[in-house]
C-alpha cells in the first residue's frame, strides 16, 4: 500500500480545558484536492496550525511522506514541502509583492544567512535565481504588473493571490489554503476555483483547503472532510456530503 | 552665541550624533524584531571601547599605531568581531531561553545583563579611566576646528549606516529581517528560520555598537570606564524612540538630531548646564505630537 502524503493519526489538541481537535485521523494522498469544512469554531484552522507546527499536538502523530512532523519547527515543516495561506491575510505589508514572494523562495536558498549578509559572488548568482523563480510565480498568478507595489497597497483579492504566490514559491508538495475565497465576489471566486484546479493539474501540488463558500467547496474539491466540535463527522465526495444528515445537522439545518 | 560657535557646535554635534546613531540602530533593529529593549546594548559599546584601549595600551608587535591606517582598521574590525560574538552570546544565553516569557521578564533580564557586563569590566579592568594614547591633528575649515579623528569617525559612521541600509533593503537576509519583524510566525511558515535571523540581528547591532565604542575611544580619546556605555546607551535609546522605534533611518535621524541639539545647547554659556534637561524635554515634546516618533508609523493593534 502506498503511504499517503499527509496522515493525521488520532490527533488531539487541547488548550487547557478546551478540546479544539479530538482524536482526529485523516489522510490526504498525493495529487488530491480535498476540502475541510465545518461550522465556525469546529477546529479547522487549529488543524492547519497543528500540521504546520504552530501548535504541538497534545496527543497523536502527524506524518508527511511517512515522516513524523511532531516537534519540528514551522520553518522546518515548510522546508519539507508544506506551505499555507492564512484566513486573515498575513502578507508582509511593508514589503513589495516581489519581496514577499522572494521570502517564500527563501526555503530553496542553499547559501547560509551569514554569507547572504556579505553578498559573495555565489550569493549574487543565487539571488538572481531566486528572483527569477519569484518572478515566474508572479507571472503564473498574473501579478507581474504589481511586482514592485507594496503589499499593503493592493486590493483584497490581489492580496489573496500574492499569499498563494508566496506559498507556492516555497516549492510545496502540499498547500494548505485557509479560506481562500473569503471576502471574494462571485467573479473572483470563480477565478480562484480555476486557479486552484490549475495548481493541482499543472504544477502537481496537492491541496487541502478550508472554505465556507460551499460553491467553491462543491465546485472544486474531489473529497470533503467535515469537522464539528473538533471531530471528523463525515467524509466523502461532495455530492454525498451535501446530503449527509449529520452534516446538515451540524450546520443547524442549513442546506449545504 | 556667535555664528562661528554655532557652526563649531554643529560639527561637534553631528559627530556625537553619529555615535548615538550607530548605537541607536542596534536598539531599533532588536526592538523591531523582538519588541524588546536590549538594555545591555550600551555595555556592548563599552566593550568595543575597551577592545580599542587594549589594542593600543601595549605594543602588539607594532601593528597598531596611529600612523598605521591598517593597524587601526584591524583594531576596529577586532572590536566589531568581539562585540558581535558578545551580542550573539547575550542573545543565546539570556534572551533566547525567554523567547516565550512575558516581556517584563525579558526587560529585567536585559537590565541584569547590563549590570553583569559593567561589573565584569570592573573586575577585569578596574575602575580607573583608560585613554587610548593617540592624538589627532586638528585642521581649520573656515574658522571651525575639526580633528582628523572626528572627520574619520564621521565618514566611517556614515558608511556603516549606508552599508546597513543596503543590507536591509537589498539582501535576502535584510528581507528576512523585515519579514520577521512584521510577522515572525508568518515568516517561519514561509520557511524563514527566525531564530537565526534574530541572532543575526543581534550580531549586526552589536558590531555597529562595537565600532562606535572603538571609534569613540580611538578618535575622540574619551576615557573608558566600566560605565562608559551607560549615558550613550540611554541617549541612543532616546534617539531610537525620537526617530520612531523599529525604524532604522529614524534611529539615524534621531541620533543626529539629539547630538546636534545637545551640542548647540551645550555651547550656549547660560543654557549649557541644562543640556540633558533640554534634550529630554524635546523628546517629550516630540512624543506628545508624534507618539510613534518622527519617522515611525502609527501601528494599529490587531483586534
Amino acid at each position: 500500500m502506498k503511504t499517503p502524503l499527509l496522515q493525521l493519526q488520532q490527533v488531539t489538541m487541547r488548550f487547557g480545558g478546551l478540546i479544539a481537535v479530538r482524536s482526529l485521523s485523516l489522510e490526504v494522498d498525493a495529487g488530491e484536492l480535498v476540502g475541510l469544512i465545518g461550522p465556525n469554531g469546529a477546529g479547522k484552522t487549529t488543524v492547519f496550525n497543528v500540521i504546520t507546527g504552530i501548535y504541538r499536538p497534545t496527543e497523536g502523530d502527524i506524518r508527511f511522506q511517512g515522516r513524523s512532523l511532531v516537534g519540528l519547527k514551522p520553518h522546518q515543516i515548510t522546508r519539507l514541502g508544506i506551505a499555507r495561506t492564512f484566513q486573515n491575510i498575513r502578507l508582509f505589508r511593508g514589503l513589495t509583492v516581489l519581496e514577499n514572494v522572494r521570502i517564500g523562495a527563501f526555503v530553496r536558498h542553499r547559501t547560509r544567512l551569514w554569507q547572504a549578509a556579505l553578498r559573495f559572488k555565489a550569493v549574487e548568482k543565487e539571488d538572481a535565481e531566486l528572483e527569477a523563480r519569484a518572478r515566474h510565480w508572479l507571472e503564473v498568478l498574473e501579478l507581474s504588473a504589481v511586482a514592485d507595489v507594496r503589499a499593503s497597497a493592493l486590493p483584497y483579492g490581489l492580496q489573496r493571490r500574492v499569499e498563494i504566490a508566496r506559498a507556492l514559491a516555497t516549492h510545496p508538495q502540499l498547500i494548505l489554503l485557509d479560506e481562500p475565497a473569503a471576502g471574494m465576489n462571485p467573479n473572483e471566486s470563480e477565478e480562484l476555483m480555476h486557479l486552484i484546479r490549475r495548481l493541482r493539474d499543472e504544477f502537481g501540488v496537492t491541496i487541502l483547503l478550508i472554505e465556507h463558500d460551499m460553491r467553491v467547496v462543491m465546485g472544486v474539491c474531489e473529497r470533503v472532510l467535515v469537522l464539528d466540535y473538533g471531530e471528523l463527522i463525515a467524509e466523502g465526495p461532495p455530492e454525498a456530503i451535501r446530503n449527509d444528515p449529520r452534516v446538515i445537522e451540524a450546520y443547524l439545518g442549513e442546506p449545504v | 552665541m556667535e555664528l562661528s560657535t554655532i557652526a563649531q557646535q554643529l560639527v561637534n554635534g553631528i559627530q556625537s550624533g553619529a555615535i548615538y546613531a550607530l548605537i541607536a540602530v542596534g536598539y531599533t533593529m532588536v526592538y523591531g524584531i523582538l519588541r524588546m529593549i536590549n538594555f545591555a546594548h550600551g555595555e556592548v559599546y563599552m566593550v568595543g571601547a575597551l577592545v580599542a584601549w587594549l589594542g593600543t595600551s601595549r605594543d602588539w608587535y607594532g601593528v597598531v599605531s596611529h600612523s598605521s591606517t591598517g593597524g587601526l582598521v584591524l583594531l576596529i574590525a577586532t572590536a566589531m568581531l568581539v562585540c558581535m560574538t558578545l551580542g550573539v552570546l547575550i542573545e543565546r544565553l539570556a534572551y533566547r531561553p525567554l523567547r516565550h516569557a512575558p516581556r517584563l521578564i525579558v526587560l529585567i533580564t536585559a537590565i541584569g545583563m547590563s549590570f553583569l557586563l559593567q561589573n565584569l569590566a570592573l573586575i577585569l579592568f578596574g575602575a580607573d579611566p583608560k585613554t587610548v594614547p593617540l592624538t589627532w591633528r586638528t585642521v581649520q575649515l573656515g574658522g571651525i576646528s575639526v580633528s582628523l579623528g572626528q572627520l574619520v569617525l564621521l565618514i566611517a559612521s556614515l558608511s556603516f549606516m549606508a552599508g546597513l541600509q543596503l543590507l536591509v533593503k537589498r539582501t535576502q537576509f535584510g528581507r528576512a529581517m523585515r519579514a520577521v519583524s512584521e510577522d515572525f510566525q508568518a515568516a517561519a511558515l514561509m520557511g524563514v528560520p527566525y531564530d537565526r535571523v534574530i541572532v543575526g540581528t543581534f550580531a549586526i547591532g552589536a558590531a555597529l555598537a562595537g565600532a562606535g565604542g572603538a571609534m569613540t575611544a580611538i578618535f575622540v580619546g574619551a576615557p573608558v570606564t566600566p560605565t562608559f556605555g551607560f549615558m550613550p546607551g540611554v541617549k541612543a535609546f532616546v534617539s531610537a524612540v525620537l526617530g520612531g522605534i523599529g525604524n532604522i533611518p529614524g534611529a539615524v535621524l534621531g541620533g543626529l538630531l539629539l547630538g546636534v541639539i545637545e551640542a548647540l545647547v551645550g555651547g550656549h554659556p547660560t543654557l549649557s548646564p541644562f543640556r540633558d534637561a533640554i534634550a529630554f524635554c524635546l523628546l517629550i515634546a516630540v512624543l506628545l505630537f508624534r507618539p510613534a516618533g518622527l519617522l515611525g508609523r502609527a501601528v494599529q493593534e490587531k483586534v
